[in-house]
């Protein structure tokens, strides 16, 4: 029996054991704490515990599982709340009461709960890796698909059950595989959470992320299998963005990381998600959310198995063919514990104190996104959206730096813009997203096909005001030109009317595609007329007199989202306007 | 039989190390008593196989390698729990220092307590009218939020504690018990003193349970201090159903104990010298504050931190920052014009304020005028730096109303007495008057109904003059 060498917090050694591989999953001590094997010598073996030490004596047992740290997956994941090593927090709540106590064994799924199953094999049916030989509704919005394990060479049905209520544990399917081998299949499947799920090939992802947030959609947009990163010092709105993603963005189903952050805002995502109605399909918002919670004061060894936990879902999800959304927060506080659990392993810093290996395991994690071909051949995507606390509101930190490295979507958060109380607080001139060219076809085919010029158009003036501002900054408006002014007021209108978005009002917390794209066109619209007004004769002032401007700007309240046909009423009376203006000059 | 080990192998500064000993405990608390007969509480912060090293709460000081005998409780550190704790003062780590006597224990539990499971908590929503404009209607303050003050040396930030701890309508309407639990951390006698004197002349120090570590007391207690004031501001919340306001002050001198610490266990640091897991450390703290679902206590955090040089990045302000619910942050110019609470608007925040404000809970009005007045101010702000640039005398009209804005709210609204008690409806009807200055174009987080409802430029007239 090996036993207990050291302890040092998370971290415990044990001496001369031969027994243990690298990533296992042991049982630490007398509570059978969950621990990982992070370090293997002659001499000694290292493993980082999931759990408190405290209490932990030397000289206790560690007795190995043989098999690396893994998930549960099957039905009964979706609609629930886990620690960062998927033990259902509701469970522990019954075991252990308000507080979480350590070495709490329990399964990671409902083994209780029935499912109403439906085999869609029979027998002398080939099954290869992959494919789904059953099926059941997991909630009332997603069926689950249970699939042969990955791995698997395959083999033939030799029996199956009649459709019925199983248990997550009952056997459903019998093949015999190449060998000879029998192999009984459950509801449920094992994976080692650090290692990617296969699929057959990578695709070109060619489809937006749609959230209803005007900033996202069509300054910076995301393709569905893309990945973003959401940079931002303390009250800027990390948090709150990441909710409005996940309540309105139009994913199948929602992985929520809660990675060392607020019990309460936990708290807030369960009690808000089971309130909200899903948009497009009229359920709880719960039934397609799963939680991963590690708030910051839980162990901090299983914050950084959270992060894997949390995407070995998301793909197990994908592999049955559907779009999923990973919103992960804080990745900074992910690296922050391989940091600390580096510093324990008295391993050599590099930047900041952060192990040498942060990039390649910031890289690891966010190459697990992308859209896929499955080995079964449906087609399904991982969306990676991850939230950076850079130390200081210094984005030239390691963490921040690393991850720009390594998304293609970039919402840097701005400070100022947050103390203006300008939500979503996404800087357009620091921020920027890659995917603009492959969602281009998209949005001209499925929104309008002027919608990547007047996009072009509203960026243009964005940036045309920024270089404007150097001079307001040092003379005020009043010295400029008219036409100038006038881009400053349409900027104004863009970033007050079109970019800045209320979360807590019915309409505007969630805005479609259409909507967006009349009310870019409206202000391109009104830009037009009030360049050729002025290039007329009219005065500035008269111009603005007019009150189109603050009009606009309350257009995100004043059109209900059902009815664009408003739209067409604006503009015309807005041309007329104009008209009137240009005769009496 | 009790084993006893004498002597030590080594002692490094706060750090002692025993060899030789057995069935050791990671995190256990060992007694050392001295040849003098005084004694000293340690907690084990690492064993391997038969070597075990302790941190000494009451510092090495007197210690030598042969002077020593050392037992192991077998428990980690735990405090002993009454309800009787209201009204009495203790020891950084817990023993009662005001010659009242021990008191009589219900209960003993592990002061680093455990983490609340989040389905367990209860989502904090009612308010808490603290009586200060500035806070009650731009950063309202939860039950059950940990919201920090962020200052520098020399500001008013105790005053504004005691103020808060004084005019806080904590209380259920049905007269529930409300108690303060103070912890001092590395604080001036003087501070200690105020705050002692403070709550005894307004007559609440029955209801006050304080636990002191002075600055010139060992550093190491002074991890513990925090610990012993939330474990027991749990146990009165949580078990006696009471709303415990938390007041800690100074998480700067905590953490630098932690600092300290560490760098005398030799352990890799992170930023500015502070350990790698500072972020966890102050978490296990802050995370400490909410509601658990079936008792009807709260447990509400008002941590005080200076800000070394006042600078809002340096590694404590930021962490607590991430993890805290918000942040109060006070001005040192506001406070050099005699604005008290020198409170900086833009870059305070309260997370918690958005689900308990408005209808049913404050007024329906609250979160627009909150908004308007964020955004007005954050104008006035840019206002003040062109007009350092090109005088006041050659702004645009626009921006010399901001100006005059700027001033009146400043004057009225921030500034507002230690003695004064504001309802939330005089909070916001002076916020709306203050708007009222404004053209009503300017007013573009407001809508239609409620400019009609709330505009009124005359009234503001009457009120600040032209």
């Amino acid at each position: 029996m090996d036993t207990i060498f050291s302890i040092n917090g998370p971290v415990v050694k044990v001496k001369n054991a031969r027994a243990f591989s690298m990533q296992e999953m042991v049982y630490v001590g007398n509570k059978r704490l969950i621990g990982e094997v992070i370090r293997v010598t002659e001499s000694f073996t290292t493993i980082q515990v999931y759990e408190g030490t405290t209490g932990l004596q030397p000289g206790e047992p560690v007795e190995g599982t043989g098999a690396p740290m893994s998930a549960t997956l099957g039905p009964g994941i979706l609609d629930n709340i886990f620690d960062g090593i998927e033990r259902p927090l509701k469970k522990l709540e019954e075991l252990s009461g308000a507080f979480i106590a350590d070495g709490a064994n329990v399964s990671s799924i409902d083994t209780q709960k029935k499912y109403n199953c439906s085999m869609t094999v029979n027998v002398g049916d080939k099954l290869n890796a992959g494919d789904v030989y059953c099926t059941c509704p997991e909630t009332l919005l997603i069926e689950h698909r249970c699939m042969l394990s990955p791995l698997s060479k395959g083999g033939e049905v030799i029996w199956r059950a009649p459709d019925g209520e199983y248990t997550v544990n009952d056997t459903v399917v019998k093949i015999r595989l190449a060998n000879g081998d029998e192999q009984e299949l459950t509801l449920c499947q094992k994976w080692p959470i650090r290692t990617p799920r296969p699929c057959r090939q990578r695709l070109h992802g060619t489809r937006p992320l749609i959230t209803g947030q005007r900033i996202i959609d069509t300054v910076l947009p995301i393709a569905k299998g893309g990945t973003a990163a959401i940079p931002g010092g303390f009250g800027t709105g990390k948090t709150m963005t990441q909710h409005q993603l996940a309540k309105w963005c139009d994913a199948d189903i929602i992985v929520y990381i809660g990675c060392g952050e607020r019990g309460n805002e936990m708290t807030q995502v369960l009690e808000e998600f089971s309130e909200l109605i899903d948009p497009h399909t009229q359920r709880p918002l719960t039934d397609r959310t799963v939680l991963i919670a590690n708030t910051s004061n839980m162990p901090v060894a299983a914050r950084e198995a959270s992060i894997y936990t949390g995407i070995t879902l998301a793909e197990y999800y994908r592999d049955m063919g559907y779009h999923i959304a990973i919103m992960a927060d804080s990745t900074s506080r992910w690296a922050e514990a391989l940091r600390e659990i580096s510093g324990r392993l008295e391993e050599m810093p590099a930047e900041e104190g952060f192990p040498a290996y942060l990039p390649s395991r910031i890289s690891e994690f966010y190459e697990r996104a992308g859209y896929v071909e499955n080995l079964n051949g449906t087609e399904g995507s991982v969306t990676i959206i991850g939230a950076v606390s850079p130390q200081g509101s210094d984005f030239s930190e390691p963490v921040t730096q690393n991850t720009k490295r390594f998304v293609r979507c970039f919402w840097a958060l701005d400070k100022s813009l947050a103390y203006a109380r300008h939500y979503p607080a996404i800087n357009w001139n620091t921020s920027y997203s890659e995917y603009v060219g492959d969602l281009e076809e998209y949005y001209t085919k499925n929104v309008n096909k002027d919608f990547i010029s007047v996009r072009q158009e509203i960026s243009t003036i964005l940036v045309e005001e920024n270089t404007l501002m150097e001079i307001v900054k040092l003379m005020g408006t009043d010295v400029l030109p008219d036409d100038q002014k006038l881009l400053i007021e349409t900027a104004r209108i863009v970033r007050v009317g079109f970019l800045q978005q209320n979360a807590y009002h019915k309409d505007d917390t969630y805005v479609p595609l259409e909507k967006q794209y009349l009310m870019m066109k409206l202000i391109t619209d009104f830009y037009a007329l009030a360049k050729k007004a002025l290039a007329d004769g009219t005065a500035y002032d008269k111009i603005l007199s007019l009150g189109w401007a603050d009009r606009i700007v309350k257009v995100k309240y004043d059109i209900p989202n059902d009815k664009p046909e408003m739209f067409d009423e604006y503009t015309k009376q807005m041309i007329q306007d104009f008209e009137k203006l240009t005769e009496v000059a | 039989m009790e084993l006893k080990y004498v002597g030590l192998s080594e002692i490094n500064g706060p750090l002692v190390v025993l060899d030789k000993v057995k069935n050791v405990a990671f995190d256990e608390i060992a007694q050392i008593q001295l040849s003098d007969g005084s004694r000293r509480l340690a907690r084990v912060v690492e064993v391997e196989q038969e070597k075990a090293v302790l941190q000494v709460f009451e510092g090495t000081k007197g210690l030598s390698l042969t002077n020593t005998t050392t037992k192991f409780t077998g428990k980690p550190m735990e405090l002993a729990l009454s309800k009787e704790m209201l009204g009495r003062i203790f020891s950084g780590s817990g023993r009662p220092i005001d010659g009242l006597g021990d008191i009589i224990p219900e209960k003993y539990k592990d002061i680093n307590g455990s983490p609340l499971n989040p389905v367990s908590r209860t989502y904090p929503r009612n308010y808490i009218n603290t009586g200060i404009s500035s806070i009650d209607a731009l950063m309202t303050l939860i039950r059950g939020q940990k919201l920090p003050i962020f200052s520098g040396s020399g500001l008013s930030h105790n005053k504004l504690a005691v103020q808060i701890a004084r005019q806080a309508k904590i209380a259920d309407d049905n007269g529930q018990g409300f108690g303060i639990v103070f912890g001092a951390m590395g604080v001036k006698n003087d501070v200690a003193d105020y705050f002692k004197r403070s709550f005894e002349e307004t007559g609440s120090l029955e209801r006050v349970a304080m636990f002191i570590n002075l600055s010139n007391d060992p550093i190491i207690e002074r991890i513990l201090t925090p610990r012993c004031a939330l474990t027991c501001a749990e146990y009165l919340a949580f078990e006696h159903n009471m709303h415990i306001l938390v007041i800690l002050t100074d998480m700067t001198s905590y953490a630098e104990a932690c600092r300290e610490f560490s760098s005398s266990k030799g352990e890799i640091p992170g930023r500015k010298g502070y350990p790698g897991y500072l972020y966890s450390d102050l978490a296990s703290i802050y995370e400490r504050a909410g509601i658990v679902k079936g008792s009807t206590g709260s447990v509400t955090q008002i941590p005080i931190l200076t800000m070394p040089n006042d600078d809002i990045t340096h590694p404590v302000p930021d962490l607590t920052g991430y993890i805290t619910e918000g942040q109060i942050v006070m001005d040192r110019h506001l406070e050099q014009t005699g604005t008290y609470p020198a409170v900086s608007v833009l870059p305070s925040l309260s997370r918690l304020m958005k689900d308990g404000i408005g209808e049913g809970y404050t007024r329906e009005d609250h979160s627009m005028c909150a908004n308007q007045l964020f955004a007005a101010y954050s104008k006035v702000q840019d206002a003040r730096a062109l007009a350092s640039v090109i005088g006041e005398e050659e702004l645009s009209a626009g921006d010399k109303a901001y100006m005059h804005f700027g001033k009146l709210f400043e004057e009225h609204f921030i500034n507002q007495g230690f003695d004064v008690n504001r309802s939330i409806e005089e909070t916001l009807d002076l916020g709306w008057a203050l708007l009222s200055t404004l053209p009503k174009a300017e007013l573009d987080r407001v809508d239609e109904e409620h400019l009609k409802k709330f505009y009124d430029p005359d009234k503001a007239k009457a009120l600040f003059g032209e």
